[in-house]
């Protein structure tokens, strides 16, 4: 019974939360690693991308409850999303328009583009800030949690409890259904492939007569979609506020090396990694090994191997690590 | 003469505007944000050696002034006794091992060839090193924490002169850029740039949390000072005739006594604290002269045309028998040292340590919008962005609040539309600071000042 129980305790504290904020930090990789992979530089603007698309979902959901239209049980975000998504893509194209396309057209060293990026990171945070302010904000409704830990116990009897939440139920399933239709996009289809072939070897792909514009189009259409639902979630799952979105965008990075930037599907596995070795190393394991070894050997302090304060550290000493012993990533991506 | 006009012009543009400044708002807001001027001047040049003579990215600005914040604090703070017999011979202990730890590993890469093995040893050895001195050093930790912690609960330093803690600073930061250097300058820019972002936040994590060493996030207060206190300065007779005589002609139409007293001792206090920042700014304009005659000796120095060669074609220089390795970290230790001197004069100037406060989009990417603003390879450019980025970033507020009222002079003083942007003004600065930077990049890729190479 006690190993149940200290495997309920891991799934609860470790494994559920781990893999919702996996998920939440692989759409953001994924959207860096398209960026960098077919438009050929390194994002900084990317967390404040994220919370430009989450503000229009929250506006949106504003405006629905005010309305009196919702889910249900579900959160009125859901029905938000495909609105806010239009907005963030257009916002991203005139961007392009305005911006980027100078550069790339000029063939400026991707340096150049990453500083223009910090440019735009600074007028999106200042258009974020000045239509819905700084401060943290929650626009979950609907039910709350799908199992509570005082139902769970009752139902196993157990001591410890499992407490899913439906946001993480809901982030992990959105992951994985918008994840799939990508994958599926990007090898199945013929823009898709026209979009690997881009990313893999430009001058081969516009001799065989792949329209620049239209992969350029393609692939910021998709890092919208991508960038708002990232957010989204992740503020459904916490809370959004503008200065949390753009440090997350630290271990998107992360997340998007350590999979091998330019890889997607190295990304998306990435992310998890990366949210992994954060909880894993800075859980204190006190209690499972009090359900685990017996009485008399049961450890003294809390046998945390780090602090929680150095959550962030832990993902970005992976990084290091990564890019000094293997810097294409785990999954081979473009080679620097 | 004539080939310097635009520098003199620009500089004298941003003279005026801080006169400006000081006669419509106060000479006390005036000589703040000229400080600060300075100050950010010196973190540019930092950046401006490492980006502009070498073309390296360093976005961890922000890491190496938190750094040498640290060493004002360790330098001036005086030492906490009760907690250095608590727990400072673990804490000596832990460190004594740290570097047995690192001299191991050295020996073992340097004496033996690469293998499975050597990778496994070294593992092993700094796995078991960091969980001994965990060991040893949490009790110790713990004591020091615990020596009245509303009040101390860290080790102090030594209680020496804070000005000493500028020289202490470059070497802290420049230690630490050298183990950056060494590990992460063989990456290509934007892997570098994303690499020193990060490792900057393991340095403020690190400075956050260690609360035996730097009190973490309940701040260190009270710095000691290279100038005078202003409560002490309204007190001596000299500082007091000093104003009286430099208001006479304004003090001489107040024909009343006792009004006379009074407005004499609103100037007095008002006299001070402008005494004091002036202070400030002759220490730091020294500092900011000093490195700029270095730093422009050095850019038209043969080692400086060498730099140049190196970031224009890496591969050229390497072929002319120029040590690419050895100079790119010799000029990232450079520049991150200069960033740590910019980093504890900022300390001493407020006379506070809160390692809270240091965040990537102040430290880092707004140094960076000043080197570009200002003209990367040009060191005068570099302190003009350092300067004029600066000045817009404090003074965006009022611009905004006026363009605002400007543009909803027509509505209601009670419309939701001009309430809302009204409070939003503060964030303003970032507009300003995004839309500066995508301008001159566009229109003037090399700065307001640009780099002018002459051969001499």
């Amino acid at each position: 019974m006690d190993f149940v129980n200290a495997i309920i305790l891991l799934l609860n504290y470790i494994f559920v939360p781990a893999l919702a904020y996996g998920s939440q930090l692989a759409l953001g990789a994924i959207f860096v690693t398209l960026i960098y992979g077919i438009l050929r530089f390194a994002n900084f603007a990317t967390g404040d991308m994220m919370s430009f698309g989450t503000m229009f979902v929250i506006l949106f959901t504003w405006y629905f409850q005010s309305v009196g239209i919702s889910l249900g049980v579900l959160p009125t975000a859901l029905l938000a999303i495909p609105f806010a998504v239009i907005f963030m893509v257009s916002y991203m194209l005139i961007i392009d328009k305005f911006v980027f396309k100078y550069y790339r057209t000029k063939k400026s060293p991707p340096v150049q583009l990453a500083m223009v990026s910090i440019g735009v990171m600074f007028v999106t945070q200042a258009v974020v800030r000045i239509i819905i302010g700084p401060s943290d904000r929650r626009f979950f409704d609907g039910e709350k949690f799908l199992i509570k830990a005082g139902e769970f116990k009752e139902m196993t009897g157990l001591n410890e409890g499992l407490a899913i939440k439906s946001t993480q139920v809901i982030t992990i399933i959105v992951t994985l259904i918008l994840v799939s239709t990508l994958f599926w996009f990007l090898n199945k289809t013929k823009t898709g492939k026209s979009m690997r072939a881009y990313s893999d070897n430009e001058d081969l792909a516009l001799l065989s007569g792949i329209d620049p514009k239209k992969i350029v189009m393609t692939t910021w259409f998709i890092a919208g979609i991508l960038a708002t639902i990232g957010g989204a979630l992740y503020g459904l799952d916490k809370s959004f506020k503008p200065f949390t979105y753009f440090n997350n965008m630290l271990p998107i990075f992360a997340a998007a090396i350590v999979g091998g930037i330019g890889n997607p599907f190295g990304a998306f596995l990435g992310g998890y990694v990366i949210a992994f070795s954060e909880i894993l190393l800075t859980y204190a394991y006190r209690k499972f090994f009090m359900y685990v070894l017996p009485e008399s050997m049961e450890p003294d302090g809390l046998v945390q191997l780090l602090s929680t304060d150095y959550k962030f550290a832990v993902s970005f000493s992976i990084l290091v690590i990564v890019l000094l012993y293997r810097p294409s990533g785990i999954f081979k991506g473009k080679v620097l | 003469m004539r080939k310097n006009l635009n520098v003199i012009a620009a500089y004298s543009i941003m003279m005026g505007l801080i006169i400006l400044v000081g006669i419509f708002q106060s000479w006390n807001i005036a000589l703040s944000i000229f400080n600060l001027c300075l100050i950010s001047a010196v973190m540019t040049m930092g950046a401006n050696i490492q980006w502009g003579y070498a073309g390296l990215i360093n976005f961890g600005i922000m890491g190496f002034t938190a750094l040498g914040g640290l060493a004002a604090v360790l330098i001036s703070v005086d030492p906490v006794q009760e907690a250095w017999s608590a727990g400072g011979s673990n804490i000596l202990f832990s460190l004594f091992l740290i570097i047995t730890m690192v001299l191991a590993v050295r020996y073992i890469l340097k004496n033996y060839k690469k293998s499975k093995n050597r990778t496994y040893i070294v593992a092993a050895i700094i796995i078991l090193g960091i969980v001994i001195i965990r060991f040893i050093s949490e009790p110790g930790i713990e004591a020091i924490e615990d020596v009245e912690p509303a009040k101390t609960g860290f080790l102090g330093g030594l209680g020496l002169p804070i000005i000493l803690s500028w020289v202490v600073g470059a070497f802290f930061a420049g230690g630490l850029a050298f183990v950056i250097g060494k590990v992460a300058l063989g990456l290509r820019a934007d892997y570098l740039a994303i690499a020193t972002l990060l490792i900057s936040e393991i340095v403020i994590a690190i400075i956050k949390h260690e609360d035996w060493l730097t009190r973490g996030v309940k701040n260190v207060i009270g710095l000691k000072r290279p100038a005078p206190y202003e409560v002490n300065l309204q007190q001596t007779d000299w500082f007091i005739n000093f104003v009286e005589k430099f208001n006479s002609s304004k003090l001489n139409l107040i024909t009343d006594l006792a009004e006379r007293q009074s407005a004499l001792n609103q100037l007095v206090i008002e006299g001070s604290s402008v005494f004091v920042k002036l202070c400030y700014s002759g220490l730091f304009l020294v500092v900011v002269i000093i490195l700029l005659i270095l730093t422009q000796k050095a850019l038209y120095s043969p080692w400086g045309r060498m730099m140049r060669a190196i970031r224009d074609n890496e591969e050229a220089a390497n072929a002319m028998g120029k040590n690419v390795v050895k100079q790119h970290l010799l000029i990232f230790v450079l520049g991150s040292a200069i960033v740590g001197i910019a980093g504890a004069m900022l300390v001493t100037q407020d006379g506070l340590f809160t390692p809270g406060s240091y965040r990537p989009l102040r430290y880092t990417f707004l140094i960076w919008v000043m080197v570009i603003v200002g003209g990367s390879g040009n060191n005068f450019g570099a302190i003009l962005g350092g300067f004029v980025v600066w000045f817009l970033w404090i003074e965006a507020a009022p611009i905004g609040l006026y363009l605002v009222n400007l543009t909803t002079a027509g509505l209601d003083d009670t419309h939701f539309l001009k309430v809302h942007l009204i409070e939003s003004v503060p964030y303003f600065r970032f507009l300003m600071m995004g839309v500066g930077l995508l301008v001159i990049m566009r229109y003037r890729p090399k700065g307001i000042l640009p780099e002018k190479i002459e051969i001499k």
